[in-house]
């Protein structure tokens, strides 16, 4: 068992009370917790060095800009990337994906192609490519999961044909905890041509991701559910691909020269960084992957095997309970998603706040899967580097509350 | 802020027994409504003949909040004429605070203006909540429109 308790003591907002309750926070798979750490490195940048990046010639401003590009490194490193500047700075997960979609998948796609995903994406994996679909012609196609919530790729060989153009998967689920198989995906993808796009919103903050092995073209992630702030993410891109995608904004920043009626492009990263980036933010980023390293990855991945096994056996106490999701913790993400009798994931929810447990009730961003499951909704715990047993024992008396103001014999 | 007084047992009967559930066969109007965010769905079928609510039915799914409170409503709103179904409306929202104005519910008379909508009194105390004790009567008024045109 690892126990990072120690940790706690960087997140003072873990010592408030709600509802008169010692706050038990059970929702880190939708956003995370800060760390003093992360607070302070913004703090620093916006009182001792803040200016604009990349344009002024003075002091302040050279600083910024170090701080942001240092910012960069760090994030890249994260990851394993070869080269920082495969890193480009987005708004989050969803609009590195968005860039794919528009930027890539434009210029690609057409009718007659096929863009595969899979039945457990986020709603931000699967729009986006909707949208493009729409534009381009090209056609949906879905991997099924099994019965245990596992992609099913024992038909790959069928769905996976020259169509196929581009193979978007999460790397692990938001509701599920399902792990997506990207190493089989990107091989089969590779051999027909295909790119892989992965969501790897969840799996870059739970467990180690080094891109090189993963095999993946693109991978998305976002900062704010890995002790960073809002309003910051990444994709990373292998960089021949992102040489030759188009940006999916223009502006300032991302050009090397504009005349009236056509423009060129930055070398990449700018190219997909128009406007002002979120300086303060990717200083935060920094500093949570910084954060994150110091404990390790290894650790954190281990502690949330540990408090999943925990939270499985203790949820499978409760009469009437249904988790949707892998059974081995050993071979899942830590976002359990359940039902209890015929109490709804709103009201579960209503009842566990007033317990002080803020748990993630409804279809979580991935309605495709819930009408799958033939489901409308599921209350989610979810945990991170912070979570304690303490917490989940909270969690499953507030539910065996619940089944009493439910009156569920 | 109990959650007694927000789960009531009127509550959980209509949760769990909703009442004038299916739809309506002959001449009626149907209005859906959905809350994107918690993915609550109700739907609604009203007869109107003379300007009176002949019949009525539901659909959806949801949480016990929303579905109470469509199924409480469903049968509330049956035998009222349309200004009076307007007027029930205007009392319900009141009672939530969805409409700035003072709770028309009389608290030594328990049911007397209301009837069982006031077991849903509980969720003023639960702001997130009021929008699905709402999504019925939202839903209702869409239909109204289409029944006055
Ligand atoms: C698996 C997954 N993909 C994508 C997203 C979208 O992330 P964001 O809303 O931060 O862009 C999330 C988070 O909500 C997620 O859990």
């Amino acid at each position: 068992m690892t126990d990072l308790r120690h940790l706690r003591k960087d997140f003072p907002v873990l010592e408030r009370t709600v509802n008169g309750k010692p706050l038990a926070f059970l929702d880190s798979a939708a956003s995370t917790q800060k760390p003093v750490q992360v607070l302070e490195a913004m703090d620093d940048l916006y009182r001792n060095h803040y200016a604009n990046v990349h344009r002024g010639s003075y002091q302040l401003s050279i600083e910024s800009t170090a701080a942001y590009e240092s910012a960069r490194v760090r994030v890249a490193d994260f990851i394993k990337a070869p080269d920082p500047n495969e890193l480009v700075f987005t708004k989050g997960t969803t609009a590195a994906i968005n860039h794919v979609a528009y930027g890539w998948g434009l210029d690609n796609l057409s009718a007659g192609d096929r863009i595969l995903l899979t039945k457990v994406e986020h709603h931000a994996n699967i729009v986006p490519w909707q949208i493009i679909a729409r534009h381009t012609g090209a056609e949906l196609v879905y991997l099924d999961i099994d019965e245990d919530f596992q992609v099913d790729i024992s038909s790959l060989d069928d769905i996976l044909d020259e169509r196929v153009k581009v193979v978007g998967v999460t790397a692990m689920s938001n509701v599920t905890g399902t792990i997506g198989p990207v190493r089989e995906l990107a091989d089969a993808a590779h051999q027909i041509g295909a790119i892989v796009v992965v969501d790897g919103a969840q799996a870059v903050p739970h467990s180690p991701v080094n891109v090189s092995e993963m095999g993946a073209d693109f991978l998305a992630f976002g900062a704010h559910k890995m002790l960073g702030p809002t309003g910051i993410g990444a994709l990373w891109g292998r960089m021949e691909l992102l040489e030759q995608m188009e940006p999916a904004e223009g502006g300032g920043e991302m050009i090397t020269d504009v005349r009236l009626h056509e423009s060129t492009w930055a070398p990449v990263p700018q190219k997909f960084e128009a406007g002002t980036p979120p300086i303060a933010e990717a200083v935060g980023f920094g500093a949570a992957v910084e954060y994150l390293q110091k404990v390790g990855m290894d650790a954190v991945r281990t502690h949330e095997i540990d408090l999943t096994r925990y939270a499985l056996q203790r949820l499978a106490e409760i009469p009437d309970l249904t988790v949707y999701g892998p059974a081995d913790p050993d071979n899942r993400g830590g976002a359990i998603s359940f039902t209890l009798a015929d109490i709804h994931a709103h009201d579960l929810a209503t009842i566990l706040d007033q317990e002080g447990v803020a748990v993630r009730a409804g279809h979580h961003c991935a309605k495709p899967l819930m009408r799958h499951l033939e489901i409308p909704a599921t209350a989610r715990a979810s945990f991170y580097v912070y979570s304690i047993r303490e917490e989940v024992d909270q969690l499953v008396d507030g539910l065996h509350h619940a089944r009493e103001v439910f009156g569920v014999a | 802020m109990s959650l007694e007084e927000l789960y009531r047992s009127v509550i959980l009967d209509h949760y769990r027994n909703p009442r004038r559930r299916g739809s309506i066969e002959g001449d009626h109007v149907h209005a859906e409504g959905l809350n994107p965010s918690c993915g609550d769905e109700f739907a609604l079928d009203i007869a109107v003949e003379d300007g009176t609510v002949v019949d009525a039915a539901i659909q959806g799914h949801g949480c016990s909040i929303s579905q109470a409170s469509g199924s409480m409503m469903a049968e509330a709103i049956i035998g009222k004429s349309l200004l009076e179904v307007d007027e029930l409306i205007h009392k319900f929202k009141l009672m939530m605070a969805i409409e700035e104005g003072e709770n028309p519910i009389d608290e030594s008379k328990p049911g007397a203006v209301l009837g069982d909508l006031e077991a849903l009194q509980g969720v003023r105390k639960f702001p997130v909540r009021i929008k699905c004790a709402d999504l019925p009567w939202a839903t209702l008024q869409d239909a109204l429109r289409e029944v006055t045109g």
